[in-house]
């Protein structure tokens, strides 16, 4: 985002004009490769903000460089803060490599904006914990499209100085006689819709939510009308991480959804919050690494894909995200809290099963409820319209 | 050396003699690159929003279809929320405008015919030095000034307007202003001070004088520099995202819609190319653009 707001009204029309020239991209076709060939020197990857760390945020973490030294290649981060971004950044063919959640990853495949991994060129997906592997989000067709990189929920934050008693539902951000009205935010992404979703689920049974990602028209309009509430006491919706960050450290904010890396990055601030994993669950993202079909550096991709899973760079990513390593080796390593994956319940199954993942909701329901879901086209629209 | 100058069979001496011969492809030469430019990227470009904005999204959000279509223009008019923002947006633009004219006039005035040389370049610098700095800097800056609580302006006086509408005004009224200040500022200095001395003489006031015989001369100034505030406010996303709190403008929608739904956020970017096509026209109308 910080390039591309510099880069603005000729970046959109150029932009513009690829997409009206060639937007037809085939999909499926890529195959992977049975070998691996010598590093091309550079690699291109949009990341999610944490997740390939240079030193620049904080001289402490940095696993980027350790890679450029041991590989030879020179690595190019693009932070996206939405699903939404990083797709329309893939569409550009620049990147050779991505972040994928679910709510991304899916609609890369399908549109063959990436092409299959061949696991075995990846020799720590061995050690990955079996119940990431050969997931609707990351596997189509008998295929693999990438490497697991960790997975983990959106939590509650809150500020311990002016929320009291501390929350334990997701209703304090919904309710419209908010007493922090004003001081409430929201991840500004239509996918929120789901969290609203999440909530009604358990708030309003007679809805009959079962999956937040598949909801009929009924459920749809009452978790839109639920958001259309809360905005009545939102005080500013974020994408970019920063921008959380500096609302919650400054107090214009003292609620809402986070990811436990904002929360991190202010407490080392010494910000007064919390985060807490409400008791009605929670949405989440289980993120996998992804090669682009069109990449140019897919050597080096898959060398990155082999560092980032490795044990020792996944306890340094998994302890500055704040997230569950796909690699339960990392456990052991993170000696800053050996804690860590207790308290992210890392290779707990069960607990993986009751997170609302990230997924693109479709037409055709995605828990096979029918063909009457909500599309995400629509979930689009109303987020605008949420906003007013 | 000397001879290979003067030789005749010197390709640069052929290339002038072929132009020398033929004005028309003297002129050719001239301007195809220009013309290139404005045909090809500035045209171009506008013609691949629109083309665009005729696709749409399919359901899943998957894919845009390439059949040529008019949905995205009729969702745009017959949904009440992108109505709200147009005029929200118009609404700010106009305000934004309105504030820089008032407070460029004395600046510009007290710069152009006040000050003594020496110190109208140290303020003529002043104005423009901000316009060195990154606009996303001083929009970020501007976060911190505003926030409430917690912000400067918070801690210094007790009270700020946070982050909302008032204080995307506020910032967009700060970032466009020197491009107010500017073209007021030629517009005075052109103004020769004879004029003010006789106006002075026949008996006029301060406000008669301004009225009567500043503001007509320096109408088309003041028309040029809201041509810039008036524009650059329409088309914004940064400010209104760092400031704005939940508030959305045209260009929030179109930035956000540029990576969720594209052919909509180019349906929606040609709204304010037709507003400011409707303003130019305006402004031609008053006579304006012909004495800039």
């Amino acid at each position: 985002m910080r390039t591309r707001r510099i880069a603005t009204g000729c970046g959109l029309a150029v932009a513009l004009l690829l997409s009206a020239c060639g937007s037809s991209s085939g999909g499926g076709g890529a195959s992977a490769p049975t070998a691996l060939g010598k590093a091309e020197g550079s690699l291109k990857i949009i990341a999610w903000a944490g997740y390939a760390e240079d030193g620049s945020t904080d001289p402490a973490y940095n696993w980027v460089s350790n890679f450029e030294k041991d590989s030879g290649c020179q690595v190019d981060v693009k932070i996206g803060n939405t699903s939404d971004e990083m797709y329309q950044l893939m569409q550009t063919g620049e990147y050779d490599g991505v972040s994928a959640s679910g709510d991304a990853s899916v609609r890369l495949i399908d549109a063959g904006l990436v092409a299959p991994v061949n696991t075995s060129l990846v020799p720590h997906y061995a050690d990955i914990s079996a119940f990431l592997k050969d997931q609707a989000y990351n596997t189509s067709g008998g295929k693999n499209y990438g490497i697991p990189h960790g997975w983990g929920a959106n939590y509650l934050m809150y500020n311990t100085d002016v929320v009291s008693p501390a929350p334990d539902s997701w209703g304090v951000v919904f309710d419209k006689a908010s007493p922090y009205k004003g001081k409430v935010t929201a991840y500004d992404a239509p996918i929120y819709i789901a969290d609203a979703a999440l909530y009604l689920k358990t708030a309003k049974p007679e809805l009959g939510i079962t999956d937040s990602y598949s909801l009929t028209q009924a459920q749809f309009d009452a978790a839109v009308a639920l958001l259309k509430d809360q905005r009545t006491v939102v005080g500013e919706y974020w994408s970019n991480y920063a921008v959380s960050q500096s609302a919650f450290e400054q107090g214009s904010i003292v609620l809402g959804t986070t990811w436990q890396v904002i929360a991190n990055l202010a407490q080392a601030n010494d910000a007064k919050v919390a985060t807490v994993l409400p008791k009605e669950g929670a949405t989440g993202w289980s993120d996998t690494w992804m090669v682009s079909s069109k990449a140019k550096h897919p050597n080096c991709m898959y060398m990155w894909m082999d560092y980032i899973t490795s044990p020792e760079v996944q306890a340094q990513v998994a302890y500055y995200f704040g997230e569950a390593p796909a690699n339960p080796n990392a456990c052991a390593l993170i000696a800053d809290d050996p804690t860590h994956c207790d308290v992210f319940k890392a290779t707990d199954a069960d607990f993986y099963k009751g997170i609302s993942f990230w997924a693109t909701p479709r037409k055709k329901c995605l828990n096979g409820s029918g063909d009457n879901c909500v599309p995400f086209s629509e979930w689009i629209k109303a987020w605008t319209a949420i906003k007013g | 050396m000397t001879t290979a100058i003067d030789s005749p069979h010197r390709p640069a001496r052929r290339v002038s003699r072929f132009f020398d011969a033929r004005p028309r492809w003297r002129l050719a030469g001239l301007l195809t690159g220009p013309a290139l430019w404005l045909v090809v990227l500035y045209f171009g470009s506008l013609m691949a929003l629109f083309l665009t904005s005729l696709y749409r999204l399919n359901d899943d959000a998957t894919r845009i279809t390439e059949q040529m279509g008019t949905s995205n223009y009729h969702e745009l008019l017959t949904t009440s929320v992108y109505r709200d923002i147009v005029v929200r947006t118009i609404g700010v633009a106009v305000l934004v405008t309105v504030i820089d004219i008032v407070l460029a006039l004395p600046i510009a005035f007290f710069i152009a015919k006040i000050a003594r040389p020496r110190l109208r370049t140290v303020l003529i610098t002043a104005v423009l030095v901000p316009l060195w700095g990154s606009y996303l800097v001083k929009a970020f800056a501007w976060r911190a000034i505003l926030g409430s609580p917690g912000g400067v302006l918070d801690k210094t006086f007790g009270s700020s307007p946070g982050y909302g509408l008032p204080a995307v005004v506020i910032v967009l009224a700060y970032l466009w202003l020197p491009y107010m200040i500017v073209p007021i500022y030629a517009g005075l200095d052109r103004l020769p001070d004879s004029l003010l001395e006789a106006s002075n003489d026949l008996g006029a006031g301060f406000w008669l004088t301004f009225r009567t015989v500043v503001i007509p001369i320096l109408f088309p100034a003041i028309v040029a520099g809201s041509v810039f505030t008036f524009s650059l406010s329409m088309g914004d996303y940064i400010a209104v995202a760092l400031v704005g709190g939940p508030t959305q403008m045209i260009g929030s929608v179109v930035y956000a819609n540029f990576a969720s739904n594209l052919p909509f956020a180019a349906a929606f970017a040609t709204v304010p190319v037709l507003v400011m096509v409707f303003y130019l026209l305006g402004i031609r109308r008053t006579g304006a653009l012909e004495n800039l």
